[in-house]
């Protein structure tokens, strides 16, 4: 399709597991991400969710351009990420930009907030107009104070933190932010806050989102499309009310019921599921799910299924043998 | 036992507590006056976002603050009619744990790393009960079993950081319940973990809690899991309660413009296309709360009154019963409180 500006196909990335000093040898690997292609359109949103250790920041981090692959390509309009020269890497990564979780930790403690907003141009070169007004344009756009640019972030709440990395990232005028996370650390009245602003920003200069978030109510709030993940690969993906209201997946159906809904007069039986999430160094057999699965029979342990269109869903693909509309649980 | 007189009252009586901490000359009050009672086998959620005092009013309740920094400047907390603030430590000690046991957001840090599980739960019971260690480490794995941690007698002799979260969850729970208190306190107790896991661990404290008839105090600042498992709530803001009411009150009619804010801004997973409305602003900087009503310089409704004039929690006029969803506490009153100049009409709107 033509309105696709990033395409990830078949992205492997396993980090060694090494022992000895000297004589270094690999006992195994960590399968973060294991095969995982998707797209993105213009304009859009993608949430991808998944508890802990699915592989979603180290997919986040391939997306940047800062873990290199193990196998698989990452394509930035027609040109692949990793093929690319230094300079050219540097050029495409003025388009796509990095929000992190904690506003915390990500920004410089000694620098103010001038410096940190006006960095990007440090790197990139100086904006037309001049660097001190567009830090203050900035700051405007994400809502706060332009005469705030000397202060420094201790000086600002968390909401607000996370208001100057917003603006940073908005810097270069990006095409593409990837969000890690980016309220997760918020107060739920801050939260609202930027997520509206995300929301405002998207309209106004058409950026496009990849949206990382365990918060499965966040995701669904703000996503026109979701991905689904478990274990280094995607096991469902399809348009926001595919996935919330006619998921397919058995572990997308017990991700969904486990939320508790914040309205009493909805305590509904849920799937609890058992056990933990397997090991990414050594996970099962066929089906990575079948280990918690309750529909599980003996070809999900040999077979691996493939993400495809199942039960003539048209653009709902799903990763199980017996994949079903179960309606929401 | 005294215990058995009292047992008319409320389990656990908390009253206008205030705890200030105190550090180089300069003071912030993190709890303003907080107030709350529980009953036997009810589930009080205290609902706060950061530095509302909910943890640090557990804290105190628990006899577990550091002092100093921290000071109980005044208030009582009473479990079974025995006042407990101003014991001496030594007879504190048999209530902490005992009765009241507390468990925490972060298990791996709560426990002892270099201690096996097995150690940390049976010292309880040598502590408290003079167990012998054999008896100690029996007990140890029978209370391993009931969290439903899998093959329980061949896991006692591991250390912290060879189980998941959930399962390290599970032991910092055991270890709670080692001595069968009456009041659990649960401290975010599911916001570290997976929202599956979470789901199992919620399930737990359930069950656990109706086998031995607790009461469990839940702090959270997660709606979702308010509304699923508590009965009553009590909402902070600043150091105290603004809103106190059964679940299905506050959430079908909320009295408080903070606790009409919350539940405007948070996404829902069961609704499309939910427009959120956020409240401004951030949450107050405790050396310096507001004047009049804490919320006042976020709230959509305030007026001049507000900023001078602090609104007792009181009883609201409208106050109707509320449908019980167990059916066990039929007919008792349903105080529905909030601790705004303008309840009624907040909650008339609806």
């Amino acid at each position: 399709m033509a309105d696709e500006i990033l395409s990830v196909r078949d992205v492997v990335k396993h980090y060694p597991l090494t022992k000895g000093v000297l004589f270094q040898h690999e006992v195994g690997r960590v399968k973060a991400v294991d095969g995982v292609s998707f797209e993105l359109r213009k304009g859009e949103t993608l949430g991808l969710v998944g508890e802990s250790g699915c592989g979603k920041s180290t997919l986040a981090k391939l997306l940047m351009g800062v873990e290199r692959p193990t196998s698989g390509s990452v394509h930035f309009e027609d040109r692949d990420v990793f093929s690319l020269s230094r300079a050219e890497l540097r050029r495409s990564r003025r388009r796509m930009q990095l929000v992190m979780q904690d506003p915390y930790t990500s920004l410089n403690p000694r620098m103010t907030v001038g410096d940190i907003v006006g960095e990007p141009f440090a790197v990139h070169g100086d904006p037309e107009g001049g660097r001190g007004r567009r830090v203050r344009e900035l700051l405007e756009i994400v809502g706060l104070d332009p005469d705030h640019v000397n202060r420094y972030p201790h000086q600002f709440s968390g909401g607000q933190r996370q208001r100057i990395g917003i603006a940073r990232a908005l810097a270069l005028r990006p095409d593409v932010i990837i969000c890690d996370e980016p309220v997760s650390a918020l107060d739920v009245s801050v939260q609202a806050q930027v997520m509206n602003l995300l929301a405002d920003l998207q309209r106004e200069f058409g950026l496009s989102y990849v949206f990382i978030a365990h918060d499965l109510a966040v995701v669904r709030h703000i996503s026109d499309r979701v991905a689904v993940m478990y274990l280094g690969k995607i096991v469902e993906i399809g348009d926001e009310e595919q996935i919330y209201d006619h998921p397919t997946h058995p572990y997308t159906q017990a991700l969904l019921s486990a939320v508790p809904v914040p309205d009493p007069t909805k305590r509904t039986g849920r799937i609890v599921l058992e056990g933990d999430v397997p090991s990414p160094t050594d996970p099962p057999s066929g089906c990575r799910f079948r280990t918690r699965c309750w529909k599980a029979e003996e070809i999900c342990a040999s077979e691996e299924p493939a993400l495809e269109v199942r039960a003539g869903r048209s653009d709902h693909p799903s990763a199980c043998h017996f994949a079903a509309d179960s309606g929401r649980p | 036992m005294s215990d058995e007189e009292q047992s008319t009252g409320p389990l656990l009586a908390v009253e206008d507590l205030h705890v200030e901490f105190r550090s180089r000359g300069r003071s912030v009050q993190a709890v303003n006056g907080l107030s709350y009672t529980l009953d036997e086998g009810e589930t009080l959620a205290i609902l706060g976002e950061s530095g509302s005092g909910k943890s640090v009013g557990a804290q105190a309740v628990m006899g577990i603050l550091d002092t100093p920094p921290a000071h109980v400047t005044k208030g009582s907390v009473r479990f079974r009619g025995t006042e407990l603030l101003g014991l001496p430590e030594k007879k504190r000690r048999d209530y902490r744990g005992a009765k009241i046991s507390m468990i925490f957001q972060d298990a791996l840090s709560a426990l002892n790393p270099v201690h096996r599980v097995g150690d940390q739960i049976a010292e309880m019971l040598i502590v408290h009960r003079k167990s012998s260690r054999g008896e100690a480490r029996k007990r140890a794995i029978d209370l391993m079993d009931r969290v439903r941690i899998p093959s329980a007698a061949s896991r006692v002799n591991d250390f912290p950081h060879q189980f998941s979260g959930g399962m390290r969850q599970r032991v910092m729970i055991a270890m709670a319940l080692a001595l069968e208190p009456d009041v659990l306190i649960a401290d975010e107790p599911t916001t570290a973990l997976d929202v599956t896991v979470q789901a199992q661990i919620m399930k737990l404290l359930a069950e656990l809690q109706e086998e031995m008839r607790m009461g469990l105090i839940l702090i959270t600042h997660d709606l979702g899991v308010v509304a699923d498992v508590a009965d009553r709530i009590a909402l902070m803001y600043a150091g105290r309660v603004v809103e106190e009411a059964w679940v299905e009150d506050l959430y079908a009619r909320p009295a408080h413009p903070y606790a009409e804010g919350l539940l405007a801004s948070v996404p829902r997973i069961d609704v499309r296309d939910r427009s959120l409305t956020p409240i401004k602003g951030s949450p107050p900087n405790l050396a310096a709360i507001p004047s009049g009503c804490p919320f006042h310089p976020r709230c959509p409704r305030a007026r001049d009154r507000c900023s001078t004039e602090v609104p007792e929690l009181r009883l609201l006029q409208t106050g109707e019963g509320a449908p019980d969803r167990s059916g066990a506490r039929s007919g008792a009153p349903s105080p529905h409180r909030s601790a705004c100049h303008y309840a009624e009409e907040v909650s008339g709107g609806r």
